[in-house]
């Protein structure tokens, strides 16, 4: 970044500075939740009428911001007041944390003189965050906070993304200041753009025209990277087939020929007995996480392993690798098509590979009595041409969201990944239709999810949010329910649920539509319809109480050792 | 095994707590940490001494830490020739018919009696952790009643 510029400045008070560096940051929308700590912002909002989304709950401040950032790359922004507004939105910052995905968190605090001594709504919330944050900061100076604010847009939204928490205790946005403030950030230290390693990514292209099973791996550091183009044009000269995990779906089409599938525990049986059977494996921006690398002893056994990733502390921490070029993943993808090297010869590969593909395609017990997840989000699928912005919750839906719908492109499946946060789906929902307001927005979300943030509801209905809720109810806790069928000899322990709410009338409650669908003769007319209104819908289809998600690899088993559906 | 870590942070409030967090992250036991300003004080100079037998997780933390955006420097200098050195105060029991047998005992260690109460002594004893290993081990049968030890700080050798 170029040395600080300073510009002269009306008197301010802190809030008002805030706001005025958020404007300069293009911040479009603040996701929020007024409380006494912020008083002095919400005063500045009321009176500069920016931009903010009043959710119901802080926790949803932080997943209706992170839906925003996972829908676009751009730093979802929140505020929310001290103490129990700050816990509050502490799961959404650990979500985020774990996905990379952009944040900038302002959280009320109470005044310096106050801080530490048990004052009314006081949080040490720089303490509890610091392992979940790129960075924190507490600001003890007005006249610092146009350069800690540009610091963590700057910090959150480069390099590996991810969180970044201001605290800002109440007297301090009370503060007037006119002094001058830099326009732009100076942290020698922090090297976000590494220089990557020319000679490692000519070794890489080296051994790649030697390979005869060579897999490509995408991960969600391509989504952060905007790097979709790079890696389909280098697929398609090496003809290299792809393997992508649950963030990196949308990075290939999900029809290409040369696409395998999601990899990992609930990933396809080609794309998996890939991962076990290549010679050389090239990860590009994912992190080896333990649904992908179910078992890292056995994991890819035959292959020289090459890591792309932004994150030099990613190199060797799960999967011993041959190649570690750090960097971003649009920039070495560059590098390595610019490479002249022979292209590999893989027609036994690819027939190998296309026989898998036939023998164990993606299937499913059709039913002519009960409506099938799969079906529904097959169906989802074709009335949305595979253009929706899809968002899950947690469980069963989710993989089965990942296994059927058809991707197209990048930041189209927005979902928790690494934390695996239930509540995610309905207020990340709302981040991303209001990310992309002219585009269709589905929520797949179960009955265990939706009853953790369903307060959110009433989020939708007041900004008429045209959100498209399909609610698969299979009144069981399903996923873990599934591991103790498996693995807990069917012992149901406290995941069936025998009562439910009335899901109709709580749509009603909030003034939403309301679909219930529980014919399989007329599940696609009735998705329609219920698809067909340019508003919000809850659409709660009634499934399977024991349907499984399969394929499935058990914890600690080989990419190799599947279970499939009968 | 004991690995040496130098590291420059910047002096800002719950640096340390990130930098300590990531060490229990980890699961990594600290044998010492010494952490104090240098410079115009915008930075502070750490020397964290931490037991970690696989070299491929140490370099993994180290990395961890370097991300941390107040973390200006890491190194892991265990296997390049270095001085460590650390300071220990030593309370030691000291009857008026030892104290000439205990001053003349520590006077090899280079170390000073900084100290004299009616029954006892304190110590002061800068050097190698070994040295002061060594020097506590002479003194103990007399009884330490008390002992400080700052932790190592340590720098590399020059080159050449």
């Amino acid at each position: 970044m170029q040395a600080p510029e300073e510009q002269p400045m009306p008197a301010r008070n802190g809030a008002e500075l805030l706001l005025d560096t958020l404007t300069a940051q293009n911040v479009e929308m603040i996701f929020g939740y007024p409380g006494g700590a912020v008083l002095p912002l919400y005063d500045a909002i009321y009176r500069q009428q920016f931009r903010h989304i009043l959710v119901r709950h802080e926790q949803a401040a932080a997943h209706a911001a992170e839906g925003y950032a996972k829908a676009t790359g751009k730093p979802g922004v929140v505020f929310v007041t001290s103490g129990p507004g700050a816990t509050n939105a502490i799961t959404g910052i650990a979500d985020a944390m774990m996905d990379s995905a952009p944040l900038v968190v302002f959280t009320g605090q109470v005044g310096t003189q106050a801080i530490g001594s048990d004052a009314f709504q006081e949080a040490d919330i720089l303490s509890m965050t610091a392992s979940i944050t790129k960075n924190n900061y507490q600001v003890h100076d007005v006249r610092d906070l146009p350069r800690v604010i540009n610091e963590a847009f700057y910090v959150a939204s480069t390099g590996r993304k991810g969180p970044v928490l201001i605290d800002l205790p109440k007297n301090i946005a009370n503060q007037t200041t006119n002094a001058p403030f830099p326009d732009s950030v100076n942290l020698p230290q922090y090297q976000p753009a590494p220089t990557v390693d020319k000679h490692q990514v000519a070794q890489l292209m080296q051994a790649l025209s030697q390979a005869h099973k060579p897999v490509l791996l995408v991960g969600n550091g391509v989504h952060a990277a905007a790097a979709q183009t790079e890696v389909q044009r280098f697929a398609q000269r090496y003809q290299v087939p792809v393997v992508a995990t649950l963030l990196g779906l949308g990075v290939m089409p999900t029809t290409a020929p040369l696409f395998l599938g999601m990899g990992g525990m609930h990933g396809t049986y080609a794309a998996n007995m890939a991962l076990s059977e290549c010679d050389l494996l090239i990860n590009v921006g994912s992190r080896f996480d333990d649904r992908l690398a179910t078992a890292p002893a056995k994991f890819a056994p035959h292959a020289t392993i090459a890591h792309i990733d932004i994150d030099a502390a990613e190199m060797n921490k799960i999967i011993a690798t041959t190649y570690q070029i750090v960097g971003d993943a649009k920039t070495v993808l560059k590098l390595m098509l610019r490479s002249s090297a022979a292209r590999p010869e893989v027609a036994a590969w690819h027939e190998q590979l296309q026989q898998w593909q036939a023998e164990h395609p993606m299937r499913y017990q059709k039913s002519a009595t009960e409506i099938k997840p799969q079906q529904v989000v097959q169906l989802v699928g074709e009335l949305t041409h595979g253009d929706a912005y899809v968002v899950t919750d947690v469980g069963q839906h989710q993989m089965w969201a990942a296994q059927y719908y058809p991707f197209k492109h990048q930041h189209q499946l927005i979902t928790s990944g690494g934390l695996g946060t239930m509540g995610f789906g309905l207020p990340a929902a709302i981040g991303a239709k209001l990310a992309h307001p002219e585009q269709p927005v589905v929520l797949f979300v179960g009955d265990g999810g939706i009853q953790m943030t369903s307060e959110e509801l009433e989020v939708i209905a007041t900004y008429d949010l045209d959100i498209k809720i399909v609610l698969l109810n299979n009144h069981t806790l399903g996923m873990v329910r599934q591991w103790q069928d498996l693995f807990y000899d069917q012992r149901r322990s406290e995941t069936m649920f025998e009562h439910q709410p009335n899901f109709m009338k709580l749509a009603e409650a909030y003034g939403l539509a309301g679909h219930q669908l529980t014919d399989p003769q007329t599940v696609a007319a009735d998705l329609a319809a219920a698809f067909a209104a340019p508003h919000a819908a809850l659409i709660e289809v009634a499934i399977p109480a024991l349907e499984p998600v399969m394929p499935m690899i058990a914890p600690g088993s080989a990419n190799n050792e599947m279970m499939e559906s009968d | 095994m004991r690995r040496l870590l130098t590291c420059l942070l910047s002096n800002n409030p719950g640096v340390l707590n990130r930098f300590t967090g990531t060490l229990t992250r980890r699961q990594v036991n600290i044998d010492s940490i010494s952490i104090s300003p240098v410079g115009d004080k915008s930075a502070s100079r750490v020397t964290a001494a931490v037991y970690l037998d696989d070299e491929a997780v140490a370099k993994q933390l180290v990395a961890q830490l370097n991300k941390q955006i107040d973390v200006l420097e890491i190194h892991d200098i265990t296997e390049q020739p270095h001085i460590e050195r650390e300071l220990a105060l030593i309370r030691v029991n000291a009857a008026t018919n030892k104290r000439a047998e205990l001053f003349a005992m520590v006077q090899p260690f280079r170390a000073d009696v900084v100290d004299v109460a009616l029954d006892s002594l304190m110590i002061q004893i800068t050097g190698s952790r070994e040295k002061v290993n060594a020097l506590l081990r002479v003194v103990q049968p007399y009884g330490v009643t008390q002992v400080v030890r700052t932790g190592v700080a340590g720098f590399t050798r020059a080159e050449g």
